[in-house]
């Protein structure tokens, strides 16, 4: 199966088709992009540049970020983690767009469906009980949970109120890519599912009748629960449980309507990946994954290119001149910038060939290249090099 | 440089994270190799199903089951594992709680899912309890694994892993979760663990190592050294270089020289060769800036090189050499 593609440029001679970044940006059909790869391959600059990028060219546009390294957060203005969208200062508006960002704060995100799904006194219970605590402050999936029932938010509240044509998502910094997709059902059917009405099962029926109801099954379970876990856990798990029971049903609804949100055709994925084994290996499996869900793929977006600059000259052929020179005892200086050109043209090669086999696996995917900066992009007119060099 | 000293002689558990991205399963690998140098048996242990310890050591996927993937000089061992987080819950129930058919059931109703999926702490306390009981086995009254090395999750998530304790607490008060918790925090913060923390002479890889080690060191976990990887020698020297970053290199004498070689010499090449020399002076004027803010943590630096070519099997055993002679292994 071959993914969707959108915004696909002309196809060069060998190699991707080009990803038009522009006219992703500027189709107004494009109304959520959402950046996915593997950790420390600039996703969220990537989303930033986009972002940036986008509203300078009219589009009214907001940016959530999960994890924004501290400078870049303080170009954005996101020195508070308030879960608010705010305006980011300095964007150029001449063209009528505007810039929101916001940095997610899972705990509160979660506390806020709580609170506007149940009574309060009902919230209080659940926002007091120690299982809660736990789950909504550490569980590894709940920041993607989060994540996801965030954007589901800001794309309801661009649809309501009209602030915003275009969302942009930067994806948590997961054990795997695939984790941002997977982790939401997986607490969704968790809080759904059988495991639960065990657990349940006791405070709602209780004793005797409960045990013809299920199989001896179910004893050998809560025993052995209690066993590994220790009674009091279990117990405040069963009182957390019960004080869901309203909320049951809701969880995997809004888990599987933000699902179905990303298989939407206003829904464009980016992945990024840097020119590493690994991160382009991540990508490959999230390519195939979304081609797998129906889920709109834009195209790669690969950063941290090393092109060479004298790009006709070959490692080998630098090599063995600098050593002719460096022989006849003439042009030291030659000499060097051949050993540096050498070293240069080899990473340029080892970054192509690991490429190649991203390409051959995946010829339909539009590509777009960053190259690799000196320094770290922490300022606004960083992000502006980084969209203009997404578009070269 | 080879003194024979090892700086940390006694550490029986060494943690490898980093930020992604900078090479710490590379890392691990290399030190896993470096320690079991002369004889010794270590054990390399990844636990994010990741797969990347197959991948360095161009061996087939690992499985829950200690696989040996290289032999180091002087016969040295390097096994490996692959901890999964079910495979360690359903071992750990046999073994405490002779389960036998529970836990078929347990899996049926979704309780090993919750145990290693959604409940919070527990999926940490099960991975880093497989390492800690790799730590303590024991033979015929000495331990089965000289060192044990921890490719460990990176260093955004690397204190909430390691610290256990802190995250069960919350959770469980009393009780068994709690108890194996306890053993594992016992032994992270002894003298026989420490956390090496890798990085690369870029701004945000620093930051992430500095903050990073200051966030163990408040949680009570003992930093161990900082490896700063793919480290690119300055080929032009340091007069050459303030020139270079300013274009003030002379093009004629370039031209001359290419053309001496035989080659063709070009404005293109040889302002594609001054671009060049200008990138390579500003990275290194970068770099040094990082290496001081490095040398602030205050803590013993080693130095990986970058390999052009990367790296390979025959490449892991040219850094495991590396860390030798500078006394981490």
């Amino acid at each position: 199966m071959s993914p969707t593609t959108r915004g696909r440029g002309r196809r060069p001679a060998a190699g991707s088709p080009r990803l038009d970044v522009d006219a992703l940006l500027r189709d107004r059909g494009t109304r959520i992009i959402v950046c996915c790869g593997a950790g420390g391959v600039g996703k969220t600059t990537t989303a930033a540049a986009l972002g940036l990028r986008a509203a300078e060219q009219g589009r009214s546009v907001v940016v959530l970020t999960i994890d924004p390294a501290r400078r870049l957060a303080q170009a954005m203005g996101l020195e508070q983690l308030d879960n608010t969208p705010r305006e980011v200062k300095g964007v150029d508006t001449a063209a009528g767009g505007r810039l929101d960002a916001m940095m997610l704060d899972m705990k509160r995100t979660f506390d806020e469906i709580v609170e506007s799904h149940s009574t309060p006194e009902k919230a209080q219970q659940i926002l007091a009980n120690p299982f809660y605590q736990a789950l909504s402050s550490s569980f590894a999936g709940t920041q993607e949970y989060m994540a996801m029932e965030k954007l589901g938010q800001l794309r309801a509240e661009a649809d309501r109120d009209g602030t915003w044509d275009l969302v942009v998502v930067d994806t948590p910094p997961s054990r795997s890519a695939l984790d941002f997709l997977d982790a939401p059902q997986r607490l969704g059917s968790f809080l759904d599912g059988r495991f639960i009405k065990l657990l349940l099962a006791p405070a709602k029926v209780g004793g005797k009748a409960y045990l013809k109801v299920f199989s001896s099954g179910v004893n050998l379970v809560t025993n052995t629960l209690t066993k590994v876990l220790g009674a009091q856990v279990l117990r405040d798990i069963q009182t957390f449980v019960a004080a869901l029971d309203t909320m049951f049903g809701g969880f995997r609804e809004r888990a599987d309507v933000t699902y179905r949100l990303l298989q939407e055709k206003g829904t464009s994925f980016v992945v990024v990946a840097a020119p590493e084994g690994d991160a382009l290996r991540e990508a490959s499996y999230f390519v195939d994954r979304l081609a797998g869900e129906r889920m709109p793929l834009s195209g790669l977006v690969l950063n941290r290119v090393h092109d060479a600059g004298a790009g006709s000259l070959s490692a080998e052929r630098s090599i063995a001149a600098a050593e002719t020179l460096t022989e006849r005892k003439v042009h030291p200086l030659t000499a060097q910038l051949l050993r540096l050109h050498a070293e240069r043209a080899q990473v340029a090669t080892r970054e192509k060939a690991l490429t190649t086999r991203f390409t051959a696996a995946h010829p339909d995917v539009p590509m777009a290249r960053v190259p690799a900066f000196a320094q770290d992009v922490h300022d606004l007119d960083g992000l502006r090099q980084v969209g203009r060099d997404l578009t070269a | 440089m080879p003194n024979g000293e090892r700086d940390w002689d006694g550490v029986r558990l060494h943690v490898v994270t980093g930020k992604g991205g900078t090479g710490k399963t590379t890392t691990a690998a290399a030190l896993a190799l470096a320690l079991a140098r002369g004889g010794r048996r270590v054990l390399l242990v990844e636990v994010e199903n990741r797969q990347g310890i197959a991948q360095v050591f161009d061996a087939p996927p690992l499985s829950y089951a200690e696989t040996k993937v290289a032999s180091a000089a002087g016969g040295g061992t390097v096994m490996a594992l692959a901890v999964e987080a079910k495979a360690a819950l359903l071992e750990y129930l046999q073994l405490f709680y002779k389960l036998g058919r529970a836990a078929g059931v347990l899996e049926k109703f979704g309780a090993i899912d919750f145990a290693t999926t959604i409940a919070p702490g527990i999926r940490d306390v099960l991975l880093t309890g497989k390492v800690y009981e790799a730590v303590r086995r024991r033979e015929n009254g000495r331990p089965v694994y000289d060192a044990v090395v921890l490719d460990a999750p990176p260093t955004g998530r690397i204190v909430r892993f390691l610290n256990v304790n802190a995250e069960v607490v919350g959770l469980a008060k009393i009780g068994p979760i709690r108890n194996q918790a306890d053993s594992i925090t016992t032994l992270l913060r002894s003298p026989q663990t420490v956390v090496h923390l890798v990085t690369l002479l870029e701004e945000m890889p620093v930051q992430e190592t500095a903050d990073g080690a200051r966030d163990l060191a408040a949680a009570d976990l003992p930093v161990g050294g900082v490896v700063v990887n793919l480290v690119r020698e300055a080929v032009l020297p340091v007069r050459r270089l303030a020139a270079a970053g300013k274009f003030g290199l002379d093009a004629d004498e370039v031209a001359a020289g290419l053309a001496e070689a035989g080659l063709p010499a070009s404005a293109a090449v040889v302002d594609g060769l001054l671009v060049e020399a200008r990138d390579h002076a500003a990275r290194l004027a970068l770099e040094k800036r990082e290496r001081a803010e490095v040398t602030d943590i205050g803590r013993p630096v080693y130095e990986l090189p970058a390999l052009a070519s990367g790296v390979d099997l025959g490449g892991l055993y040219l850094l495991a050499d590396r860390l030798t002679e500078q006394g981490m292994a």
